[in-house]
């Protein structure tokens, strides 16, 4: 459609982004360009352009914003649920123009508050932190940061958010079921799940989650293939793989952690549902159940955890990579320094998607599985923390001695690597079998996977959303709601977290609705009125974030179109791309992402895009010959 | 450190373009292949899944340690050579695994007109695609009649049947009971056998599309056959899995 118009050299586009302000007349062409861009689809139906969209922006935005809405419902089923169990003797009788019926002569039903928890679990870990997270950075970041017009399949990408939406809406639709959403945990175990009679929230609730999950699935596979063959065919000219930013590195290795692990909880899924409504006995067997014995012979519940958990423990690094990627980047920019140890950081990455498929019987030590196995698994467990130590040191690195900006985005970052300390280092004692033992199903679990999953994977979330902001919406956000929304939420998260590992280590035990009959609990019950008290004041702070969002939208600061004089690929395009990213030719790459502060560049950064015949002066001697 | 291909060469203003350079098909495959490639992986994770929950329960279960011959009972795995031993037509005649041993060979030879198919297509020779294409859907569906044969003998059983522990006599199976053994041998053979056969079935009505736009000469105009070839490759794997399902559900 530009083949008429002058042709933007990729060094012309370059300079403007060497010095601090850009060379105006490319600014101004790139503004030609995009009105122009504009005018030809004036005439596109908005429902082409913003509902059933193939551009890959839109699709992103169209994740982020329902992710949000379920973060929103997600947080406030975890504030219901909290305020059980900080005050277990109060009169909830307030809350029954909401709950109706879930609130029982002033109390919360204990079924319901299984179906809390379970409900909670499913939202975040599903839809908020794996469909919002990476489902909105991969499709708005793949293709800006490789260099291409979209994704390999704009169709199939559709396609992809609506089974998430499909989804979002079987799930959503089960909260109002009679008999209740599942209630089995997150993890669904049979044969709590499997037994529609088990309770209320084994019936259609269980169901409900079953298929909810298996469109989710094919969501997951619809974006993963794409991002993988749009990374692996469609990077510009010059971005080899070796100068690819590490978010899309991150994304791409989730992608393919996504596509290999997905399809086993399918499998465990479609099983368990044969086993509910078909009559199977796959993960039943030797049940009484009120008195009565059932028919059901031979299957193992054992075998489900194992199914389950060979998802559910790359799941957790598919939740926790992208943010990781999103970090390093954040962290480098903002600290004017070239990430440190950028290989190394990529083939941590690749460590951690390997060892992430061999270790999920880690999370089943109290199974009375063979405790060789056991060990073995805890051997392959405790090595995770030599690829993830890589990471945090040379997070750490990269700040030494940055010139360092805090911005919103910053912060959260900081604040990830923080959080990512903490709770990992909780996981070295959760990976040995001997001392989990003890732990297992306590808040100490609870406590570990908040932080170092969990609340990172939101800190990560909330460090792309400030940072990449004005390139989805043309806005900045306002940093000062920004620094009181992650000071809110980081002193929040800690207040949460930290007395939860108290407790936890005392034995107090999780997915219990009623603890005050035990004597060994009452003790807690100050310790859990405060965890509740921060939990439900971190969560409110999330609205400063909301309203700074949507504010923002609409009537944020105007962005440039490099705010942060980032190096890479989508700060090239004009402040707000149309489809098809740039007016232009695609920029060709010449460097690596991470040209910060360069010695002997007058710029403190060099995008991409800057060829380094342009650059004598920094250029180190083997750039200088060009041959790599 | 210029160890890469010759064309992998730059200069101070232009972009290296070696293999994996960018703006470059590092797996000379399309996206869509690629895409095919990747759906296949994940679809093979889910038969894995499958093929581990058969291993897993079978070893669960007790296993015959005599005296005497082998006989069915609902305590141990069934032995398969006597449970798939009928041939349509040949009643009453011991032929283990016969049935399934020419089903198996079917499925292989359709994957041989597949390829034969998509070796047309590379010609651009529309008649021989058209022929291949055919060759392959009688196939894939003579497959899919011979496991409904199957299943049918299957779910009807023997007149003998087996006598269960308070005398009566169970005949044939369902995915309730069982004369040929646990009832999750049944389970299984159906959870498992079905699968593939959706996924076969799939594969056919896929076929028939791609022979329909073959014959309306689509990929023609387009100049390339390669939706034969990603089907292609689909169905290959369906093959692929049968190979394993086969393996491992009648052979050992």
């Amino acid at each position: 459609m530009d083949t008429n118009k002058p042709n933007l050299s990729p060094a012309v586009d370059a300079q403007g982004g060497i010095g601090a302000v850009p060379v105006p007349h490319t600014e101004h062409a790139d503004h030609l360009h995009h009105d122009e861009h504009d005018h030809e689809h004036h005439d596109q139906h908005w429902l082409w352009k913003y509902v059933f969209s193939q551009d890959h922006k839109m699709i992103a935005r169209q994740f982020l914003i329902t992710g949000m809405l379920w973060a929103i419902i997600g947080g406030t089923l975890s504030s219901l649920f909290r305020l059980q169990l900080g005050w277990p003797e109060a009169t909830l009788d307030w809350l029954k123009p909401l709950l109706g019926h879930w609130i029982d002569a002033g109390k919360l039903n204990p079924e319901f508050y299984l179906a809390l928890v379970t409900m909670h679990g499913t939202i975040m870990v599903f839809f908020v932190l794996t469909a919002g997270l990476s489902g909105t950075f991969s499709n708005f970041l793949i293709p800006l940061q490789v260099g291409a017009r979209d994704m390999a399949s704009g169709f199939m990408n559709m396609l992809s958010y609506w089974f998430f939406f499909l989804s979002s809406v079987v799930m959503f639709w089960s909260l109002f079921l009679e008999t209740g959403p599942a209630s089995a945990g997150w993890t669904i175990y049979p044969p709590l799940s499997a037994l529609p009679q088990a309770m209320p929230g084994s019936g259609a609730g269980m169901t409900m989650w079953l298929v909810s999950m298996a469109l989710f699935i094919v969501s997951q596979l619809l974006g993963g293939v794409n991002y993988v063959t749009t990374v692996i065919n469609l990077r510009t000219r010059g971005m080899s793989m070796s100068k690819l930013p590490l978010t899309i590195w991150a994304f791409f290795l989730t992608a393919i952690l996504g596509i290999l692990s997905f399809p086993v909880l399918f499998s465990a899924a479609l099983l368990l549902i044969f086993d509910r409504s078909f009559g199977t006995s796959f993960f039943l067997s030797d049940i009484y159940i009120a008195g009565q014995a059932l028919s059901n012979q031979g299957g193992s519940p054992v075998l489900f955890q194992h199914l389950f958990w060979f998802l559910g423990h790359p799941e957790v690094y598919i939740v926790i990579m992208p943010a990781m990627g999103m970090v390093s980047e954040v962290l480098a920019t903002n600290a004017r320094k070239p990430i440190f140890g950028y290989r190394a950081m990529i083939g941590s990455l690749i460590g951690i998607s390997l060892l992430s498929f061999v270790v999920w019987a880690h999370h089943m030590f109290v199974t009375g599985m063979n405790p060789f196995l056991g060990s073995v698994f805890m051997f392959l467990t405790l090595i995770i923390a030599v690829p993830s130590g890589v990471k945090v040191f040379n997070w750490l690195a990269t700040l030494w001695r940055g010139n360092i900006r805090f911005s919103a985005a910053m912060l959260f970052a900081i604040g990830f690597v923080s959080l990512f300390i903490s709770g990992g280092l909780t996981g070295i004692i959760l990976g040995n079998a001997t001392l989990d033992i003890q732990m297992h199903n306590t808040y100490f679990v609870v406590a570990h996977f908040h932080l170092v999953m969990g609340s990172s994977a939101f800190f990560g979330l909330f460090c792309g959303v400030y940072h990449w902001f004005p390139k989805m919406f043309g806005r900045m956000m306002d940093e000062k709601l920004g620094y009181i929304h992650f000071w809110l939420t980081f002193a929040g998260v800690y207040l949460v977290f930290m007395p939860m590992h108290y407790v936890g280590i005392a034995g107090f035990p999780r997915r219990y609705y009623a603890w005050t009959g035990f004597d060994a609990f009452s003790q807690f019950a100050d310790m859990n009125k405060f965890i509740s008290v921060a939990a439900i004041l971190a969560f409110f702070a999330q609205f400063v974030f909301v309203f700074n969002f949507f504010y923002s939208i609409f009537r944020g600061r105007r962005a440039t179109e490099n705010p942060w004089n980032s190096t890479t690929l989508e700060w090239t395009t004009p402040i707000e791309p149309g489809h098809g990213n740039w007016p232009g030719e695609i920029p060709a790459v010449y460097r690596w992402p991470y040209d910060y502060s360069k010695p002997g560049s007058e710029a403190d950064f060099i995008p991409q895009t800057v060829p380094y015949s342009q650059t004598q002066s920094s250029n180190l001697p083997y750039e200088q010959e060009v041959v790599d | 450190m210029a160890h890469h291909a010759p064309s992998a060469t730059a200069t101070l203003d232009a972009p290296r373009t070696g293999t994996w350079d960018g703006g470059n098909e590092p797996f000379k495959a399309s996206y869509g292949k690629l895409m095919m490639w990747f759906f296949l992986l994940s679809d093979a994770f889910t038969f894995a899944a499958f093929l581990t929950t058969y291993g897993f329960i079978r070893h669960k279960h007790e296993v015959f340690a005599g005296p005497g011959k082998f006989f069915a009972s609902t305590r141990w795995w069934p032995v398969p050579d006597q449970v798939f031993n009928a041939f349509p037509g040949l009643h009453g005649v011991d032929l283990p695994l016969a049935f399934v041993a020419l089903m198996t060979m079917i499925l292989i030879f359709s994957s041989v007109t597949m390829v034969l198919a998509v070796e047309a297509g590379h010609r651009m020779d529309k008649a021989d695609v058209q022929k291949w294409l055919l060759w392959t859907i009688l196939f894939g569906a003579t497959f899919l009649g011979s496991q409904a044969w199957e299943w049918t003998h299957f779910i009807h059983g023997t007149e003998k049947g087996l006598t269960m522990a308070d005398g009566s006599v169970v005949h044939g199976a369902n995915l309730a009971v069982n004369q040929y053994g646990p009832v999750l041998f049944a389970d299984l053979f159906f959870f498992i056998t079905g699968f593939h056969g959706t996924h076969v079935f799939s594969g056919v009505c896929l076929l028939i599309w791609c022979f329909i736009a073959t014959t309306n000469g689509t990929f023609h105009k387009r100049g390339h056959y390669e939706m034969v070839e990603k089907i292609g490759l689909y169905w290959h794997f369906v093959d692929l899995v049968w190979v394993f399902v086969f393996t491992f559900f009648y052979l050992v």
